[in-house]
């Protein structure tokens, strides 16, 4: 790991990284712009939580990173590595074990620790974008508060669907003051957002850093006779029988049949190691 | 043990010590109230260890800094340039500030950044005598229930976390110890 400075980026980007983390967590929610950098790997593959991570790393860290809950995908795969080799930290697959970890669209399902830290990556930092394109239009209505758009957008999703239908990066509103993104977690962890651990969240082709302090509250907007609710499919995992975890469809063959697993790949091989099992797990072993 | 120089007193291994001193910095702010330990080089007179090692973690050619009071010297200015590059600036443009709380002088004279850019407000480092878990009630974001700790001037940090989302953020220091107050806690003298 000598061709490169510990955790790969320069020190001054560090340092102007780690400004602007300290003043999100000093305004939760408020999106910090900052001069993002190229990375190793495209935009959309995690920079902002690669440059986040880059600049919260210590040596003695182990690090843990997921893509939509999986440690084995590859995107999970190559930021481990990417990290082993420019930072020579410990990594793991194991949530318990992890004191950083790096998300793509997941908060693991395994209750985060005082001493942890998860960061996310962020494709769309704004949650107004898609209601509003302008920069300087969005920008005023943080200073403003002015988030009537946003309950009109989920009020239409309830006039045409009968309910509101955003299912991920559903928004919430963090410390009573700003509307934030909370990343394309499924709106099922909305209600982990008030956790022990620090949150950080990454936008690297938007440039743009925010945070969520612990203890923080988040509230995930919505209507008094149509309260949130934090959804996923109605199915115990067919590997491990849990009936709490977020489940992924999977598809078995042309015929229709199909199976739901845990989407937290480190959650459901803890639940097989101690003796949990799903409808199908027999078959999946053989 | 050679003299002093305005060479000394740096990192010794600047990436690690730097990741070290930021972890530090960025539990405090998250957690308001706690107290952590800082330390990295040997700082010239009269800066604490902790503010010292601040300096050094967060400032570079990009931040403008002021030094207040006795934290004025020819041995500071030195040490800081050398170190950051930083330039040394006005309290009312500077994004740090170190010096003890009645040195670095009525808050209003420092950035709290604007409505569609609150995160573009000073960062003051307070050298304080005294560090403790008590004192003035703190509630807010990073606290679970109420933190407390020994604030300088309860009235004047009242008013700026009033200000709230603008207003400044402030590192306590205190020999090797900092603990943090970001303008989101709330401040009340009884629980």
């Amino acid at each position: 790991m000598n061709e490169y400075n510990f955790a790969y980026l320069d020190e001054q980007t560090k340092r102007m990284i780690r400004r602007a983390i300290l003043k999100g967590l000093a305004v939760p929610g408020y999106q910090v712009p900052f001069a993002s950098r190229e990375m190793p790997m495209p935009y959309g593959w995690g920079t902002g939580g690669v440059q986040v991570s880059a600049a919260t790393l210590t040596p003695e860290d182990t690090f843990k990173v997921i893509d939509q809950g999986a440690d084995d995908t590859t995107n999970a795969v190559s930021i481990r590595k990417f990290f082993e080799n420019t930072a020579g930290v410990e990594t793991t697959e194991e949530t318990e074990k992890a004191t950083v970890i790096q998300t793509r669209h997941r908060i693991p399902e395994a209750k985060l620790r005082e001493d942890q830290i998860i960061v996310y990556q962020v494709p769309i930092p704004e949650p107004l974008r898609f209601l509003e394109p302008r920069e300087t239009e969005t920008r005023k209505m943080h200073s403003l508060e002015e988030y009537g758009l946003m309950h009109v957008k989920l009020y239409e999703d309830i006039s045409q669907h009968g309910a509101i239908s955003t299912a991920y990066a559903y928004p919430v509103k963090v410390s009573d003051r700003y509307v934030m993104d909370p990343s394309p977690i499924p709106k099922f962890d909305n209600l982990k957002l008030e956790m022990d651990a620090i949150q950080l969240f990454g936008a690297g082709r938007e440039q743009r850093i925010y945070a969520v302090p612990p203890h923080t509250k988040v509230v995930s907007l919505d209507f008094e006779d149509y309260p949130f609710e934090a959804t996923k499919a109605n199915h115990p995992c067919d590997l491990c029988g849990a009936e709490d975890s977020y489940l992924d469809e999977v598809i078995m063959d042309d015929a229709g049949n199909r199976m739901f697993v845990c989407s937290d790949t480190d959650y459901c091989r803890s639940r097989r190691e101690v003796g949990h099992v799903g409808r199908l797990a027999k078959e999946d072993a053989a | 043990m050679s003299t002093r120089t305005q060479f000394s007193g740096g990192f010794q291994n600047a990436p690690v010590d730097a990741a070290h001193a930021f972890r530090a910095a960025m539990t405090v702010m998250a957690r308001p109230g706690e107290i952590r330990h800082l330390t990295g080089g040997q700082p010239p007179e009269p800066l604490s260890v902790a503010a010292e090692t601040l300096l050094l973690t967060l400032c570079d050619p990009d931040t403008k800094v002021h030094l207040a009071g006795a934290a004025d010297t020819d041995a500071v200015r030195h040490w800081l340039t050398f170190h950051t590059g930083a330039p040394l600036s006005a309290a009312a443009d500077a994004d740090f500030a170190v010096g003890t709380w009645s040195e670095l002088g009525p808050l209003s004279t420092y950035r709290i950044g604007t409505a569609e850019y609150p995160d573009r407000s000073a960062t003051l480092i307070v050298e304080c005598d005294d560090l403790q878990q008590a004192g003035a009630v703190l509630r807010g974001p990073g606290i679970k229930d109420t933190a407390r700790l020994n604030l300088p001037d309860v009235a004047a940090l009242q008013a700026n976390a009033a200000l709230y989302p603008l207003g400044c953020d402030f590192f306590l220091t205190c020999g090797d110890r900092v603990a943090a107050l970001p303008r989101s806690t709330q401040i009340s003298l009884e629980v």
